[in-house]
């Protein structure tokens, strides 16, 4: 099971070494050498020209073809849908018709409101569960919920945000399900002669990309990022059918309890809503100069981000770090100041519609995915634009 | 209170480089390093330990070498550790790593917290934490900035969401993720170290786990990669040119024309 050389054919010629993704092949002593870590991606073997890679799969029963539909996780809060179930309605709009099967959508909560908006972004049919054991979204009672339709009526492929509930909750269901999840896909499409959903995801800090299936079980599970997928246009038109399922108590009692919520309230424009970030990096230098990119937000009527330095140093908290490691945006427009663009942060804001990036370094990787680059100091730049702005 | 940290050992690439003429990761001469994110979920242990009595065991399942890592938390205050190593663990996805660290887990004599990081270097998931949960029938809460209270039978604690933060209360066992707000975690003491250079630390293989082999490693993982590849960044950029007072004016000239602002 896994991979394994055969040292009769290997020379040692080294041509498999380059090819590996995580640059784990090494030649010793004329021999080629394995490090921990190998995802068994095939690509050493594709390049080994003596046939000596050999990589062997797992023989695994073929999926359960019964298995029909796509499904999207609603999630909500106080009874409001989040944004992000639209984005995956749309996106699972896509993948339903790729397949030929119907899309639903999973309504849990209490105090059910606007769920036929559902059906405008896509939905055949959503599917909703209200109980006042779901109210406070404590993750036993949803997984279980889930779980259950799950088992009752067999989608093949279950996707959802990747937010905190989501990330909470979403793996219970695929460990009830004894079923695979890809976490933060990027990309998702669909192999429709193997109904396989191809889940894209960064991995290594975003530096490669990996597509992955999930072969033999379903559904597939997946989680997206909010503002990774675009909304479609809501077509009020559209009905879908709504079907109400009831659910006794006793499977939803939970362990865990709410007590009380304390909603953060430094972020005067939601990072996630606002359709423009102005976003400040470790070339700010010091803390204060975060007053200038303040003003810059202000007058523009954006929100303010930050790479993850000024986090680290304390210089902002950290609801407002962008990246890998902090929030997925995707604004209209992001303007980037004093930040180099490391493939983390990138990560976090690279589908903006428009990238401005304001740097003194003309080799900084930023300008590599700047729609417009202003190569220059932006203590410059910035009040002269502050300026102009206040004038017009 | 007795309490389980589940750390892995991941590269210690703090910036990761790509060899521009292989166009692959640079992996030479790195060091393996504990998650840094499960340096808070270990800190918070041996914390929570001081608070309350009982003992912490590290957990990790990893390759031989994961050794070191599960000494160095030994060096900052876990009483004993346990390194999951077995070939037949390779490949393992999330839900084949959860289950082993889950049998692993029951395997240990009388929990009350389970502690893990709030994601990977490598893995980069955060779905494990969960999913042993889950294996395990133990409530998770996941994002956890501070504990406020626990007793053998239930505990407070204040998670971050999106939102703000909330206060939860669980029955005990259970498990939860931190986050780095939590805490400093220390710096090994002259005892630990000394500590951590003596311990013995047991190796559980498949077998001495009494882990099914149909469910770990690659044979345990539902997800399969198909194909790795590096990102394409087209650049589809317009760098301006002049001085400040004419970038910028080109700047907004540009902007105003797409109509974004
Ligand atoms: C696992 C992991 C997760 C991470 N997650 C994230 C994440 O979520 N988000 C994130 O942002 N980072 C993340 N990082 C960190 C990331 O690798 C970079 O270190 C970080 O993004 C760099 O931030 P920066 O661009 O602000 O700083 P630097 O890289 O130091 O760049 C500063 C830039 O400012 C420019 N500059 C300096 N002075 C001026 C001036 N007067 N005018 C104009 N330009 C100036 C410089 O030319 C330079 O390009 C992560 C790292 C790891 C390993
Ligand atoms: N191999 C492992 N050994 C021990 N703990 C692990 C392992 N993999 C993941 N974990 C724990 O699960 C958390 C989430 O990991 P991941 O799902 O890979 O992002 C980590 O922060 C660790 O606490």
């Amino acid at each position: 099971m896994g991979i394994r050389f055969d040292f009769d054919k290997c020379i040692g010629c080294g041509a498999c070494v380059p090819d590996c993704p995580f640059g784990l092949l090494d030649v010793v002593d004329d021999k080629v050498h394995l490090r921990e870590g190998c995802t068994l991606c095939g690509a050493c073997q594709e390049a080994c020209p003596y046939e000596a890679i050999i990589i062997e799969a797992v023989e695994q029963a073929p999926a359960d073809g019964s298995y029909r539909g796509v499904w999207v996780f609603a999630e909500q809060r106080d009874g409001r849908i989040k944004g992000v179930a639209y984005e995956l309605l749309s996106k699972g709009r896509e993948l339903a018709d790729a397949l030929g099967a119907e899309l639903c959508a999973v309504y849990l909560g209490h105090g059910v409101d606007g769920v036929g908006e559902l059906a405008a972004y896509g939905a055949d049919k959503v599917y909703v569960v209200d109980s006042p054991a779901l109210a406070d979204n404590q993750e036993e009672p949803l997984a279980e919920a889930l779980s259950e339709l799950v088992r009752q009526y067999k989608p093949e492929i279950v996707i959802a945000g990747a937010t905190s509930l989501g990330r909470s909750v979403i793996p219970r269901v695929a460990a009830v399900l004894k079923t695979g999840l890809t976490a933060d896909c990027t990309g998702l499409d669909i192999d429709p002669a193997a109904r396989l959903l191809l889940q894209t995801r960064p991995t290594f800090g975003g530096n490669v990309m990996a597509t992955i299936v999930c072969q033999a079980r379903r559904p597939q599970m997946a989680t997206v990022r909010p503002r990774v997928f675009k909304k479609a246009a809501p077509d009020g038109g559209r009905k879908g059918q709504i079907i109400k399922m009831d659910f006794s108590r006793e499977g939803m009692t939970s362990k865990t309890r709410l007590l009380s919520f304390v909603e953060d309230l430094t972020e005067k424009v939601k990072l996630d809503e606002a359709d423009i970030i102005v976003s400040g990096g470790r070339g700010l230098g010091k803390p204060e100069n975060f007053e200038l990119l303040k003003e810059l937000a202000q007058v523009l009527g954006a929100a303010l981000a930050s790479s993850r330095p000024p986090v680290d140093d304390g210089w902002i908290p950290y609801s407002h770090q962008v990246g890998q490691t902090g929030k997925t945006v995707s604004p209209k427009l992001y303007i980037a100041c004093g930040i180099s663009g490391s493939v983390q942060h990138m990560a976090g804001m690279q589908t903006s519609e428009c990238i401005v990036a304001i740097n003194e370094d003309p080799g900084a990787p930023i300008f590599e995915i700047a729609t417009y680059g202003i190569v220059g100091d932006l203590f410059k730049i910035v009040p002269l634009l502050i300026d102009k702005l206040k004038k017009e | 209170m007795n309490i389980v940290v589940c750390l892995k050992q991941v590269p210690g690439i703090t910036k990761v480089q790509i060899d521009p003429q292989t166009n692959t990761l640079i992996r030479q001469g790195v060091k393996g390093i504990i998650n840094p994110f499960d340096t808070y979920a270990l800190e918070e242990g041996v914390r929570l330990k001081e608070r309350y009595g009982g003992k912490v065991t590290a957990i990790s399942m990893g390759p031989p070498q994961a050794e070191e890592a599960l000494r160095e938390a030994i060096s900052v205050g876990a009483d004993e550790a346990v390194l999951l190593s077995d070939r037949a663990f390779a490949g393992a996805d999330t839900l084949a790593t959860a289950y082993t660290l889950a049998t692993a887990i029951q395997k240990l004599n009388q929990y009350h917290l389970v502690i893990c990081g709030r994601q990977t270097l490598d893995g980069d998931t955060g779905q494990v934490g969960p999913e042993l949960a889950e294996m395990l029938k133990i409530p998770f809460v996941a994002y956890v900035s501070k504990v406020e209270e626990a007793s053998d039978g239930v505990m407070r604690v204040r998670r971050m969401i999106e939102e703000g933060h909330e206060v939860i209360e669980t029955s005990l066992p259970a498990a939860i993720s931190v986050v780095k707000e939590i805490n400093t975690p220390r710096l090994p003491s002259l005892r630990g170290l000394s500590r951590a250079k003596s311990a013995v630390i047991p190796v559980w293989t498949a077998e001495e786990l009494g882990a099914d082999k149909d469910l770990v490693g690659l044979a345990g993982s539902a997800t399969k990669v198909v194909k790795v590849f590096f990102p394409q960044r087209v650049c589809r950029g317009e760098v301006l040119q002049g001085d400040p007072e004419s970038q910028v004016d080109a700047l907004l000239g540009k902007l105003g024309q797409a109509h974004i602002i």
